[in-house]
């Protein structure tokens, strides 16, 4: 099983409209510089100029904020899903 | 409006549902056209028209009249005298949305806006993720509109907040998790069919509604900024846009430019801002919530930045609450001013009692209070600590001996 990457609309204009995106990455912060590897200009969008992932984007794995795991350094495995998501107003 | 902006970087977009910048994901805000909307509205002119949110129809991202709630706002600017004695302050106002119509929370006007903008652009399926209170607005104001509903919340929700979805026909689906888990599925959701999510898509024009309660709180004082404001805060939306509110009045010259402060409120159970905030910080920290404040139970609120900075900018204070503190808000509210609230007001009463009483909210001064849901959708929170009927006999000698004892210890 492979892990994937779920890209979230207003990114999918970069990975010519693909929605999953299998990666063979073994953190967090390499699946971002494989994902700037193949579809150039995603790691700007996702990394503010200190490196840091955005304000306003949240990273999920397998439905875990990695802000509680280990942030970049979250290690990942075989069948995982990662998400990425833009934050959202309350309800 | 003119265009939506992102709020980080400035580059603009269409008036679409759409609500993230593609460049640095900020959250797209409506921006308005000040001059030309100076031109019409005037205060004769709001006080000309109906008591509803629509009387500053200008200041809402909607380009032709509502369509979908609108009878929603103007709800009471209560003087809250008994509570003001009781909190140990001046003068306080109660701002209650316990009765905003139809579904009882502040939620009908940011709906109203949303559904009546979902129309405009021609959808006929709306949806939501929420801690309860958005989603009984929305499956009512849809139902009432003839749209279709699908509404996403935490599957452990007050029984009250469930089925007061359920009974407009709306389709609701409970989520076996916390609300950030039920918001992380609705994006994708959102991504992947296309309704209108009124707070994922549709955020710029539904989080715009919240500034209605600002314009009547302004309006309803007599055309002036309350020196102080405490409101709760979930996302902190709410608090961002009744700031909003006041600075769009001041621009358009409609109240003074005066010296207001916001505060905001949190449960302690989940108080991701008021954290940060009590900690000078200006970004936040998420959290796993565990309150009986559910309407409030976000870890990862959206606009908690935009708070923070807009508490700083005012020179307001954040406090929080336990769950105990929350109920004795609940009940101070109901015993001085008849006023049943739900958890959220709860929070507000527990934490203005608290700010007054550490001197950040003066003694001298006057406050508002922003009450948003009501008490009867939140039974389950106070159920077994307001006490008990005592059941008697249909005898009058049963009832006077329960009334000499009364009489022999009278209650505080």
């Amino acid at each position: 099983m492979a892990k994937k990457v779920r890209i979230p609309t207003p990114l999918r204009k970069l990975t010519n409209n693909e929605e999953l995106i299998e990666v063979n990455a073994a953190t967090i912060g390499d699946v971002i510089v494989e994902l700037q590897t193949r579809y150039p200009g995603i790691k700007d969008r996702l990394l503010d100029e200190n490196g840091s992932i955005r304000r306003f984007v949240n990273v999920y794995v397998n439905e875990e904020d990695i802000r509680f795991l280990q942030n970049q350094q979250t290690a990942i495995k075989d069948g995982d899903e990662i998400s990425i998501i833009p934050a959202i107003a309350g309800g | 409006m003119r265009a939506l902006k992102c709020r980080e970087c400035g580059r603009e977009y269409p008036l679409a549902a759409t609500h993230v910048c593609e460049f640095d994901f900020g959250p797209l805000e409506v921006v308005y056209d000040y001059d030309r909307i100076k031109k019409s509205l005037s205060r004769s002119a709001i006080l000309s028209r109906s008591q509803n949110m629509w009387r500053y129809r200008e200041l809402l991202p909607v380009a032709n009249e509502p369509t979908v709630g609108t009878q929603v706002g103007f709800t009471p600017l209560v003087k809250a005298d008994r509570l003001a004695k009781a909190l140990g302050i001046r003068e306080a106002w109660v701002k209650n949305d316990t009765v905003n119509y139809p579904t009882l929370s502040f939620k009908d006007r940011v709906v109203s806006v949303a559904l009546s903008r979902a129309r405009e652009l021609g959808f006929t399926t709306v949806a939501c993720a929420s801690t309860g209170n958005l989603a009984n607005s929305v499956a009512a104001n849809a139902a009432a509109a003839g749209l279709k509903a699908y509404v996403f919340i935490p599957a452990d929700l007050e029984q009250g907040k469930i089925v007061n979805s359920l009974i407009y026909g709306a389709q609701v689906i409970g989520i076996k998790g916390h609300y950030d888990e039920v918001n992380r599925l609705c994006a994708e959701i959102a991504g992947k069919y296309g309704w209108a999510f009124v707070n994922v898509n549709m955020r710029p024009y539904y989080a715009e509604g919240s500034k209605s309660m600002g314009f009547e709180i302004m309006e309803q004082l007599g055309w002036r900024i309350p020196t102080h404001t405490v409101v709760c805060m979930a996302s902190g939306s709410l608090l961002t846009k009744i700031h909003k509110s006041y600075q769009e009045m001041i621009k358009l010259g409609l109240v003074p430019d005066s010296e207001y402060q916001i505060h905001g409120a949190q449960a302690t159970g989940c108080s991701p801002i008021s954290t940060a905030q009590k900690a000078g910080l200006d970004f936040f920290k998420p959290v796993k919530p565990n309150t009986i404040a559910k309407s409030l139970a976000i870890g990862t609120p959206a606009d908690g930045f935009y708070a923070l900075k807009v508490m700083k900018e005012t020179g307001g204070s954040a406090e929080d609450v336990s769950d105990d503190e929350v109920r004795e808000g609940i009940k101070l509210l109901a015993e001085t001013e008849g006023i049943f609230a739900e958890t959220a007001g709860g929070v507000t009463v527990g934490v203005a009692k608290k700010l007054i009483a550490s001197g950040k909210i003066p003694a001298k001064d006057s406050v508002v209070l922003c009450i948003t849901g009501n008490g009867l959708k939140t039974l389950d929170a106070v159920n077994g600590h307001a006490g008990r009927p005592r059941e008697i006999k249909p005898s009058l000698r049963e009832f006077e001996s329960i009334l000499n004892q009364n009489e022999a210890a009278p209650a505080a």
